[in-house]
């Protein structure tokens, strides 16, 4: 007896040290969701619903595996839209007031609201500015420590675009990608990061 | 009630005076840091705050004979038994046979005036939230029955089936993203020590004195929306600003995260209501 209970015991402990909690089946969650936001208009159902990504990083509390971090890099990268001009910076000045601008997307929203980025939430940008969040890396001198190069340039453009096709299960919104901000927009959040005249490279 | 009020306006006062250096050109970490620090102390001192003006007015609507069965809410049971205000709050949301379901205080309070006293709640849940020249019943009566519970320790209800479900979901749905911003309650509280531009974020992810200090202090009366608000608003307000759908008044996924939450606050001391920005 003695035998059988030790490994039983050793066995639900590690369970119980790799899992707080049980992960209760979708269904069950789903209809609590639909308990308290069942009343929403087919458009906010809509926004959350989790996309193939959404729905892994939910499930693994953002930690997908390396196979599903590499379906979804794949899945994700094949969703941005890149300027068919090939310009990527626009104007720094407008780029500011984007990253500044915490409205959009909110139930307390006037409808037309303009959605903005919210950078200074999560991010440093001008050094200057002293209120800003700490969830996101700082990103003073970021054109600056990057030399301007144009690769890098592109790439940052994908990360604002789609953050999930650079870092899986990324914490960053997706704002290209979810039609939170459009591409002139996004240029100009990029030439806030890149243009040597922004307060950020100085 | 556990405390005297005095004046509102020498708060106000205080409060302009502390909210100069917040937006003061400085690095955030050292003088700023401090300064926050000391607009927080200035906060919570009880003599001043305007939260227990909604305990006294919860207090005389629990005895106020109402709807349709002119009875008053003495009667509803709040888990302890009939009438039975002390502790209630602590062990609160718990299973209630009566109703076979997992209730908060909002959700009781609720059921108890429709049983009870045959109240039509329409217009208590359209004035669920306070506003100028808008009491809410539901406001008052939860900082009321709350502060029946103040110096005594979370308990959270874990021992009923239904109850136990509740904390799962809840534990799940805090790592749920979605919204135009992918964000869950996980996104801003999950990690030590993150802000969002200035406001301090707690991180509600593990057990102890963070969870404890979050929970043990709600409700609270919410400096800069002139109101008390209760645990219902501080998670409407989270999934606005989570770009979610609006969350109907006291239900499933509101009441699971707040049996949650309260798993992970189990054993802080509850001192309400209190005051914040």
């Amino acid at each position: 007896m003695i035998r059988t209970f030790i490994p039983l015991a050793a066995l639900l402990l590690a369970a119980g040290t790799a899992t707080a909690q049980e992960r209760p089946a979708q269904a069950v969650i789903d209809a609590y969701i639909k308990s308290t936001f069942g009343k929403a208009s087919a458009e906010w159902q809509a926004r959350i619903k989790p996309d193939d990504s959404l729905a892994v990083c939910n499930t693994t509390r953002n930690n997908p595996s390396s196979a599903e971090s590499d379906a979804m890099l794949k899945r994700e990268s094949a969703r941005v839209v890149y300027p068919a001009d090939g310009k990527f910076l626009g104007d720094w000045k407008k780029g500011y007031q984007v990253a500044n601008n915490g409205r959009g997307g909110q139930f307390s929203d006037p409808p037309g609201t303009v959605a903005g980025g919210n950078c200074f939430a999560c991010h440093q940008l001008d050094p200057k500015e002293v209120s800003y969040g700490t969830l996101g890396p700082s990103l003073a001198a970021y054109g600056k420590d990057r030399k301007y190069d144009p690769e890098t340039i592109k790439d940052t453009y994908t990360k604002i675009y789609n953050s999930m096709a650079v870092v899986p299960c990324s914490n960053m919104p997706r704002f290209g990608v979810n039609k939170v901000l459009d591409e002139q927009q996004i240029k100009d959040v990029m030439a806030y990061l890149f243009d040597p005249e922004s307060p950020v490279n100085k | 009630m556990k405390l005297p009020i005095l004046g509102a306006a020498a708060l106000a006062a205080v409060m302009i005076v502390a909210a100069g250096p917040l937006t003061a050109q400085s690095p955030p970490q050292d003088d700023s840091e401090k300064e926050i620090e000391r607009y927080r102390q200035m906060l919570s001192d009880p003599f001043s705050n305007p939260g227990f003006l909604a305990v006294d007015r919860g207090e005389a609507l629990w005895a106020e004979k109402r709807g349709a069965k002119n009875v008053s809410l003495e009667g509803c049971d709040l888990g302890e038994g009939p009438g039975k205000l002390e502790g209630a709050f602590a062990k609160l949301p718990r299973y209630f046979a009566d109703a076979d379901k997992v209730m908060d205080t909002e959700q009781r309070l609720l059921w108890c005036m429709d049983k009870l006293q045959g109240l039509d709640t329409k217009d208590v849940v359209l004035r669920r939230f306070s506003g100028p020249a808008r009491a809410s019943d539901m406001e008052d009566l939860v900082a009321f029955i709350a502060n029946k519970s103040s110096e005594m320790k979370i308990q959270p209800q874990l021992s009923h089936p239904k109850e136990k479900e509740m904390a799962a979901v809840g534990e799940a749905l805090f790592y749920t993203r979605g919204g135009v911003n992918d964000f869950s309650c996980a996104t801003c509280h999950a990690e030590e020590g993150k802000r969002i531009r200035l406001q301090g974020l707690p991180n509600l992810s593990v057990k102890g004195k963070t969870a404890q200090e979050t929970m043990g202090s709600w409700p609270t009366y919410r400096v800069s929306q002139s109101a008390l608000r209760t645990m219902q608003h501080r998670l409407w307000d989270c999934y606005r600003q989570q770009r979610w759908p609006v969350p109907e008044y006291g239900s499933e996924a509101l009441t699971a995260l707040t049996v949650f939450l309260q798993k992970q606050a189990e054993g802080g001391e509850i001192k309400v209501p209190s005051i914040k920005r």
